[in-house]
């Protein structure tokens, strides 16, 4: 066994082994064109900042075939794709090895090989298993795609453009998928055949081709195998060699697309928009950054995005899948390789450079639909980051002056008086009058905590009562805190997610220049939209604030022993995470310890945590005025919540959801079944 | 000379309202004075619109085919041109479309001071003094009109209308040869299918409170007795009661109407902000911890299906 | 074309007005100003006719302090050019006084065309516009929209709107001053970095007041006082049919509602 090797070309006329390696240049020069017709479009994009390559590199790789973004919340998709991941790696490395041994180390070194022995045995039992993986994985993937049905993979489009073309992704995924298998299939059959003509002692090592012998053995082919061999082997290396050619040009491009967007993807994507200068406006096509448009080739239709959107489940004309894929095939027309399939999924899109890819590309209602809860983002198992695209294309909306009447007001509001009430910044304080004990001025001495209120907790008069309440608690617990007053300004969060950045920086000014006269160790914020800014965005001489959201500040009291509830809760609740607190800064556990320190019995929505559905108020959407004959995500919100048995409590750690909720709630008529309440509501309560 | 001037108005062949309450505050004036009162019309055909003014000493109407249809200029040049040798005490003007040029414009050409806005206006001794609305309601002015000729525009329903009619002098004034610089060309009337509760100087506007769609009929007829169109609250649109076209608040319209009748609306914020800027509000509703009676003027706590109707009948009944 | 939108800041409304010590005006060094809404529609008109006509906007105010901040808005909106008239104005300037001023700089610029708005919260004197066209001896049409301009007919044709929902077509020669109800559509929205851009590449055009014979209003404010609060509803108690006519003369007080009684 010490010399079992495999002859290679075996069984094959010589002319056909020169055909093979013509064919060989051919389909590598087809593979290499196709990729440099993509390099030169990438190479279009706006230049980026790349910081620890190999690092991020690793952990692509590690999340790649530990399968981590792929089978998040969807095991089979993730066992299957590891399956053909694993076998299509192992063949493809397999390949290259032989090549190596044979093209290379046997030409120059005078035939010295290592293709044989344990090497070659454990070889062929490695590429042999994870072959048969590959195949599973791909009538799988082939059975969930056909007799699933499952939503996610509908192409069906929410918006007002074509259809028709969609077909084609169809035919696509089918032409890639069964390529793939027939791949596979005829090299089995190939080894199956060279077993049953030669019977190799080393046949036990690849037990699937064994296998294929044994069953060509049944039919009685044994005698043909070597007529046979030669035919299919011409075929199967046809088929190879044309997979190769195929790759640039199809859904296999993700094979590399996603692989390198993982690669580069950003940890703080939306929660830290980035910086002005290297401004990331996706105004135009040309605007787009390198990063940008492999995201966009890197994407696989696999509708997890789509599935999850709140802005989709409400009937919103806004899918992000459908955006990705408008934007390359806009992409692919305009810098790509036109092609009669490019033209025909691009069909109705501009056919010239237009100056805004918002209105032309992606139609304005479709951007101003998104709440920016950053339920794509989480949920993309290859690292596509929406949200910033969508804010970028909405800065160009603002700048042209495009947008809901009501959400032009909020922001004149905004630029005058610091908030989206158009109330005066002097009353910002004034919910503080109904205290039993004075807030401190934050401006006119130090404090521990400085409580950046926040603009519905401040001059909502229902969620006013809320921030007393909170103060109340804070003052129980002899926190040493105080406030802005009227020099507090609106955090400016959705703000800059509106795509208002100039605007954004005028009031990041003002706080900063505010913050700056105060003395404090941390700031506490009640509203999870001003804490991701201030915790992301904002910066004191170039060094991040420390903030806390008053639920990692209570939770911390509780575990020191300085929270303590007397008066025990009792009720089943349930609690929603914010999409600024959860997804967007990982608080997830700080709010349930809290509720069940109360003595509540915290029961769980199905979605919950990462996968927290969105109220619908994120991202400047609470300025703007609903789409009648559209079930809010609130209200579907709260119909999850009433599957649950026996919870009558709703319980939310954001002002904003207090009003989102209330008005679900009162809209479906369950007011009385469902009571809404902040979080701190609770703990004052038990206290 | 000395008087109170009242200019009249009557754009389409009827009298504004407003002529017969500045009759009234007019006559008010002249008899504490001792002044004649004299009401000013300019127009075409005017013969049948003088005798309503008759509780003035003088009606002068400025008669004249070219004054057929109110244009700022021309009616300035007629105006001015009878006014100004009488070098009244006072000329009032209602503050409306054709009041508002006119004011300005007479207190521009003959050089005589205006207050604008006014809701009052009384004599302290020997002192003329007018009180005028300012800042958006917020704030009222008290001020000296001083002893010269002075105009003062006077915004509608401040004072009670004069009854029409009485025994004063009419007559016809030469209406000079001047040329207008604006030109009539035609009057566009309301488009009647359109509503456009922004528009409407009246809204009757419902929320849940009124229970259901059943209920909206008495809402309706509320709306028709006082002249007032139907809004709605963004529950009652949601639910399909109502159009959106209907619905105040932030994800609605924002109004501004005279009068705004709130019919079982509790009042959230998003409401308020669409309506908090009515002139006069009235709120119905069960709770009298509704934060609407934040915003109202006049609260009633009471079941709108039991008021609503016992108001339309009345109305009714005294119109 | 040359359309001319004076602009004006007026206190803002949303914040609590105080009184001087004498009580005879606002305490002026506590106010907030923003720029009049009915100005922002005159200019949002004039902008609108720069698009459809090719007629060019000059926005043009009295110096005041964040004035610059509302002329390089305008231009940010796409006004071409913005001036400043400067000089020792007071605060709360009159109208009387205003109009007078304005009509000097406007004899040195080529107007074809005022767009004012048609009132502003503190025209205790009178509306601007009408005496500004007084001051230039120019035909004036207050409470106008959908205004269109014929240059070639030295004319301008617009809607004067009048209470009930009714309008005349009215046609008004050039020059002219015309007092802007509405735009035909909102005022546009400048992006705070368009206008922070503007004001690196632009300048505003600075005029000096022509010193002239100023005839102020000559009313002498004696007080300003606040209306009755309107912090709560006066409830109306008793049962319906009591609540009904102390309703229904409520209302008719109010002059909202004419009810025989």
């Amino acid at each position: 066994m010490a010399d079992a090797t495999r002859p290679i070309f075996e069984h094959l006329p010589d002319w056909m082994v020169v055909m093979f390696y013509v064919l060989v240049i051919v389909s590598t020069g087809l593979f290499l064109f196709g990729w440099a017709i993509r390099l030169r479009k990438y190479l279009r994009g706006r230049a980026i900042r790349l910081e620890r390559v190999p690092a991020r590199i690793v952990s692509a790789a590690r999340d790649l075939y530990a399968s981590r973004t792929i089978g998040h919340r969807d095991r089979f998709a993730g066992t299957s794709h590891a399956l053909i991941l694993w076998g299509f790696t192992a063949l493809f490395v397999g390949t290259v090895i032989l090549s190596f041994d044979y093209d290379i180390l046997r030409r120059l070194f005078n035939g010295y090989s290592f293709y044989k022995g344990t090497f070659y045995l454990g070889y062929k039992l490695t590429l042999d298993i994870l072959g048969l993986g590959m195949l599973a994985g791909l009538i799988l993937m082939a059975i969930r795609r056909r007799w699933f049905r499952l939503f996610r993979l509908d192409y069906r489009r929410v918006d007002s453009r074509p259809e028709a073309p969609r077909r084609l992704y169809r035919i696509g995924d089918w032409v890639f998928v069964g390529w793939l298998f027939v791949l596979g299939f005829t090299g089995f059959l190939l080894e199956g055949l060279r077993i049953a003509a030669d019977h190799p002692s080393s046949a036990g090592f690849s037990p699937v081709g064994s296998v294929f012998a044994s069953g060509l053995q049944l039919v009685g082919l044994q005698n043909q195998a070597g007529a046979i061999h030669t035919g299919l082997w011409a075929f199967h290396a046809a088929i190879a060699l044309a997979f190769v050619a195929y790759i640039p040009y199809s859904k296999a491009v993700h094979i590399v697309a996603s692989g390198v967007n993982l690669i580069f993807r950003d940890r703080f994507a939306a929660s830290r928009l980035p910086a002005p200068g290297d401004q990331v406006v996706a105004g135009t096509l040309g605007d787009l950054t390198w990063k940008q448009l492999i995201a966009l080739d890197a994407c696989t239709k696999c509708g997890r995005c789509h599935e999850v959107c709140p802005a989709r489940a409400s009937g919103a004309p806004l899918s992000p899948r459908d955006l990705v894929l408008d934007l390359r095939e806009y992409a692919d027309r305009m810098i790509g390789l036109r092609t009669p399939v490019t033209d025909r999924l691009a069909a109705g899109m501009p056919d010239e450079l237009v100056p805004r890819l918002a209105g032309h590309v992606i139609p304005p209602e479709t951007l101003w639909a998104c709440t920016t809860c950053m339920a794509c983002v989480e949920a993309c198992p290859v690292g596509i980051e929406h949200v910033p695209m969508i804010v970028g294309m909405r800065q160009t909306l603002v700048e042209a002056g495009q947008m809901d009447a009501n959400l032009q007001t909020a922001l004149q509001n905004l630029a005058k008086h610091g908030n989206s009430f158009g109330t005066s910044p002097r009353m910002r304080g004034r919910w503080t009058q109904g205290l039993s004990a004075p807030i401190k001025d934050a401006r006119k001495g130090p404090v521990e905590y400085l409580w950046f209120v926040g603009d519905f907790a401040s001059y909502d008069p229902r969620l006013q009562e809320v921030s007393r309440a909170t103060a109340r608690v804070f003052q129980a617990l002899g926190l040493d805190f105080g406030i802005l007053y009227d020099a507090e300004r609106n955090a400016g969060n959705d703000v800059r997610r509106v795509g208002e950045e100039g605007l954004y920086e005028m009031l990041r000014e003002q706080n900063t220049t505010a913050l700056a006269t105060c003395e404090f160790a941390a700031i506490v914020t009640t509203d999870p939209h001003s804490y991701n800014t201030l915790k992301k965005e904002y910066t004191n001489n170039g060094t991040a604030y420390r903030v806390l959201h008053y639920t990692e500040l209570l939770a911390q009291l509780l575990e020191g022993g300085r929270l303590t509830f007397n008066h025990p809760l009792s009720q089943r609740v349930t609690y929603h995470d914010p999409c600024y607190l959860g997804r967007y800064n990982g608080v997830y556990e700080a709010p349930r310890a809290l509720i069940r320190a109360t003595g509540a019995e915290l029961v769980d929505m199905p979605r919950c945590r990462a996968n927290a559905l969105c109220c619908g108020a994120g991202g400047g959407r609470i300025w703007m005025a609903d789409t009648p004959g559209q079930e809010r995500p609130s209200e579907q919100r709260i119909k999850e919540a009433l599957t649950l048995a026996d919870v009558g409590t709703f319980v939310v750690a954001c002002p904003k959801d207090v009003t989102m909720y209330a008005a679900a709630a009162k809209a479906l008529g369950v007011e009385e079944r469902m009571q809404v309440k902040e979080l701190v509501e609770l703990v004052e309560m038990a206290v | 000379m000395a008087g109170i001037v009242v200019i009249a108005e009557a754009l389409n062949g009827t009298l504004n309202e407003v002529s017969l309450e500045l009759l009234s505050k007019g006559r008010e004036l002249a008899t504490s004075l001792g002044q004649p009162l004299i009401a000013v019309l300019a127009g075409e055909g005017l013969d049948a619109l003088a005798p309503p003014l008759q509780s003035a000493d003088r009606v002068v109407l400025l008669d004249d085919p070219a004054l057929g249809k109110f244009t700022p200029d021309a009616h300035e040049q007629a105006i001015a041109a009878v006014i100004a040798p009488m070098e009244p005490r006072l000329v009032m003007i209602g503050n409306t479309t054709a009041g508002m040029d006119l004011a300005a414009g007479l207190a521009a050409r003959l050089h005589w001071p205006l207050a604008a806005y006014c809701t009052g206006v009384r004599m302290e001794a020997s002192d003329l003094i007018g009180v005028a609305q300012l800042y958006g309601g917020k704030l009222f002015a008290e001020v000296e009109l001083g002893s010269q000729s002075v105009i003062i525009s006077v915004i509608p329903g401040s004072f009670p209308a004069v009854a029409p009619g009485g025994t004063g002098v009419i007559e016809r004034a030469a209406v000079p040869a001047g040329k207008s610089r604006t030109r009539f060309k035609e009057l566009i009337a309301l488009e009647a299918a359109d509503v456009d509760i922004k528009k409407a100087q009246a809204l009757v506007s419902v929320g849940r409170g009124i229970g259901g769609p059943e209920n909206l009929d008495i809402v309706q007829d509320l709306a028709r007795a006082i002249g007032a169109e139907v809004a709605a609250s963004r529950p009652v649109v949601d639910s399909g009661w109502l159009p959106k076209a209907r619905q105040v608040g932030k994800s609605g319209l924002t109004v501004k109407p005279k009068l705004y009748f709130a019919v079982g609306i509790s009042g959230a914020p998003e409401h308020l902000q669409g309506m908090k800027d009515a002139e006069f509000i009235v709120a119905v509703n069960t709770d009298a911890a509704a934060p609407i009676f934040e915003v109202a003027h006049l609260g009633i706590v009471a079941d709108a299906l039991e008021f609503v109707p016992a108001l339309t009948e009345r109305v009714r009944a005294g119109a | 074309m040359n359309l001319l939108v004076p602009l004006k800041l007026v206190p803002d409304l949303v914040e609590e007005l105080t009184l001087n010590e004498a009580g005879t005006d606002l305490d002026r060094d506590a106010l907030i100003y923003k720029l009049n809404e009915f100005d922002d529609q005159a200019l949002e008109e004039a902008l609108v006719l720069k698009e459809t006509t090719g007629a060019t906007v000059t926005a043009i105010a009295l110096d005041a302090p964040e004035i610059d901040q509302v002329l390089f808005t305008a231009l940010a909106k796409g006004a071409d050019r913005a001036v400043k008239v400067t000089g020792d104005f007071e605060p709360g300037i009159d109208n009387h006084t205003a109009a007078q001023v304005l009509a000097g700089a406007v004899r040195g610029q080529q107007v074809d065309l005022v767009l004012c708005g048609v009132q502003a919260p503190d025209d205790l004197d009178g509306q601007l516009g009408v005496l500004l066209a007084g001051a230039l001896g120019w035909p004036h049409v207050s409470v106008v929209s959908g205004i269109e301009p014929d240059s070639a007919a030295g004319v301008v044709r617009c809607h004067q709107e009048y209470a009930g929902g009714s309008m005349a077509l009215l046609e008004t020669e050039l020059p002219a001053v015309l007092g802007v109800q509405a735009a035909r559509q909102p005022p546009r929205y400048a992006a705070v970095s368009t206008i922070r851009k503007v004001m690196k590449e632009k300048q505003l055009e600075e005029v000096a007041a022509t010193p002239g014979e100023v005839v102020a209003s000559k009313l002498q404010v004696r007080r300003l006082f606040k209306p009755e609060s309107r912090a709560h509803a006066r409830m109306l108690e008793g049962d319906v049919t009591r609540q009904v006519e102390d309703l229904v003369a409520a209302l008719n007080e109010r002059g909202v509602l004419k009810v025989g009684v």
